[in-house]
């Protein structure tokens, strides 16, 4: 069986400077997949070349066996692969329930239809509020995104990309500029996936790296140094060096 | 629900209004349509503006190409006045389909740009045109026939001042169920937040185009309806500055809400006609004034104060039932 999601040769350069150089990884459906290094490394632009916000210099994507490198951005959400963002990329102006309502409507491929009111989606409403109690988000649905919390916006971050259903999900440091101890809870929630949901995440507090991920991808100046499970990740000397030894000196 | 049939009976109130000056105010029914008609052109440009986040300076374009179309077919013996008006209306959103993809990529500024440079072009097209448009002059000899064959435009301005307001209704109504529907909500959602929008799986770029030609046609038939309404085209309905006026009343009335756009032109058109009358030479000194301390205290235009307003008194009054 092909891999859910697979690069090969993945390059992206910005004039001079090479932001990811020949990239291939091999991510088994149902991985939970972490991708580390430090900063610079390259790591939001790797999930900006996996969906499609920027185009490889070289290199491929492939879903599934597809390739999609040219495919645009919304047609691999509707494959499948969703992401959230390292900041959080809300909609300021519209409820928390409204945000989720549209994403359901765009997957179900009703956003464009315009005869009835979107008040009369029950079911979509009605599935936009059960996810959002799965987030303890329900007492903030009929408020302003904007009015939410840092930390409660971070909730609606992932909300909104798991009412896509992904099949794939890029998370790109998704407890970023929250407390650790609500960080626990948004990787709870992740970990309570279906176990067939694919996972690749980028995260900087190895705690949780260590914690949620089965294989771990070091990334060091736009190139793999290397992959395994967290133990080997953590035996190696160069990673040591290169990575925690960084972190170490702070 | 109360709250809901409380938001009814002040949107039929606010329908009885432009009746009951019908009614009143006889002598002023030219004015009247004006403000119908330029409101109708206001509600366009909500839209693509209030509704999609697409900042324009050329929307008179689609209004002038509107009623050039509508007043051309009068003038060459089409004086049929519904086909004339859907003649704008298709003109119009065939020029804002085209226009749209020169629009919808880039950014603000280059939208602005962009969409300045088509008004200009199609200004100065229209003036060199003078054997179809009568340039500078005007397009004259707009003969309109009568309206369902039974309804010919009088002299008192009664037939378009009802005309104008059945269509104003009309399209008020569209849009009021567009903006409620999926499609409005993506509309905002790409307002609100471009760069998410396709990572839920939006194709942003046709929600623009679909969104920016309905905007161009409904400007279409705000303009074809000043053609047939004054029976009379000049240059300056496609000029800049009645899309800069048109982006001033708007941002007065309130964006995003359909009744700013409404609002601001009545509030705009009623102003202008006043302080030209008490100062013909100075009166944008006040017009200015006006933006300017809106733009400071009131973000939301009018509407914004006013929905802040009752949003207090509710408090409030829900305060003191505690």
């Amino acid at each position: 069986m092909s891999a859910a999601l697979r690069t090969a040769g993945l390059s992206k350069r910005f004039g001079g400077l090479s932001a990811v150089s020949d990239v291939s990884l091999e991510i088994p459906q149902g991985a939970r997949h972490a991708l580390i290094g430090p900063n610079g490394a390259g790591k939001t632009t790797l999930i900006n070349l996996l969906t499609g916000v920027l185009e490889p210099s070289a290199g491929d994507v492939f879903l599934g066996g597809e390739r999609i490198t040219a495919l645009p951005q919304h047609l691999r959400v509707k494959k499948g692969l969703t992401r959230t963002f390292q900041i959080n990329t809300l909609f300021p102006g519209l409820t928390v329930l409204e945000s989720v309502v549209l994403a359901i409507l765009e997957r179900k491929g009703l956003a464009a239809r315009w005869m009835r009111p979107v008040s009369s989606h029950r079911a979509e409403i009605g599935e936009a509020t059960e996810l959002l109690a799965t987030f303890k988000l329900d007492r903030d649905a009929q408020r302003r995104t904007a009015e939410l919390a840092y930390g409660r916006q971070r909730l609606v971050e992932i909300a909104l990309a798991l009412a896509t259903r992904p099949k794939i999900l890029l998370l790109d440091e998704p407890a970023a500029g929250i407390p650790s101890s609500e960080s626990v809870e948004v990787l709870g929630v992740i970990a309570a996936l279906p176990a067939d949901v694919t996972v690749l995440f980028i995260e900087h507090d190895m705690g949780l790296v260590f914690r949620f991920a089965e294989r771990i991808t070091v990334l060091v100046a736009g190139r793999v140094l290397m992959e395994g499970t967290p133990e080997e990740v953590a035996r190696n000397d160069e990673v040591k060096a290169v990575y925690l030894g960084r972190e170490a000196h702070g | 629900m109360s709250a809901l049939r409380g938001g009814r009976l002040i949107e039929v109130a606010f329908w009885l209004v432009p009746l009951a000056a019908f009614l009143l105010l006889p002598g002023y029914l030219m004015l009247g349509s004006q403000i119908l008609i330029v409101a109708l052109f206001a509600l366009s440009l909500d839209l693509i503006l209030g509704y999609a986040g697409i900042v324009s300076l050329g929307h008179a374009a689609f209004f002038g190409l509107g009623a050039y179309a509508a007043g051309l077919l009068a003038a060459k013996g089409w004086g049929e006045p519904l086909s004339g008006l859907l003649a704008g209306g298709v003109i119009a959103a065939l020029a804002g389909f085209v226009a749209s993809f020169l629009v919808v990529r880039g950014e603000d500024l280059a939208r602005l740009m962009v969409t300045l440079g088509i008004g200009l072009l199609l200004y100065e097209a229209a003036n060199r045109a003078a054997f179809l448009t009568g340039g500078v002059d005007g397009l004259s000899g707009v003969a309109m026939g009568k309206i369902f064959g039974v309804f010919a435009f009088d002299i008192g301005g009664k037939t378009a001042y009802l005309y104008s307001f059945a269509v104003l209704l009309l399209v008020f109504i569209f849009l009021k169920r567009l903006t409620s529907s999926p499609f409005g909500l993506s509309l905002r959602g790409i307002r609100e937040n471009p760069a998410r929008m396709p990572a839920i799986g939006s194709p942003v770029r046709a929600r623009l185009v679909t969104a920016y030609t309905i905007g161009a046609a409904i400007a279409g038939i705000a303009g074809a309806l000043l053609a047939q309404t004054t029976q009379f085209v000049g240059l300056d309905s496609l000029g800049f500055n009645r899309s800069a006026e048109l982006l001033i009343m708007l941002v007065l009335g309130g964006t995003g809400r359909l009744y700013g756009a409404i609002v601001g032109a009545a509030v705009f058109m009623i102003a202008q006609d006043y302080l030209s009358g008490v100062n013909p030479v100075y009166w944008q000194f006040w017009l200015g004034l006006l933006l300017v301390v809106f733009v400071f205290f009131a973000r939301g235009g009018i509407l914004g104060a006013v929905e802040a307003a009752a949003k207090r008194l509710g408090r409030s009054s829900q305060e003191r039932a505690r």
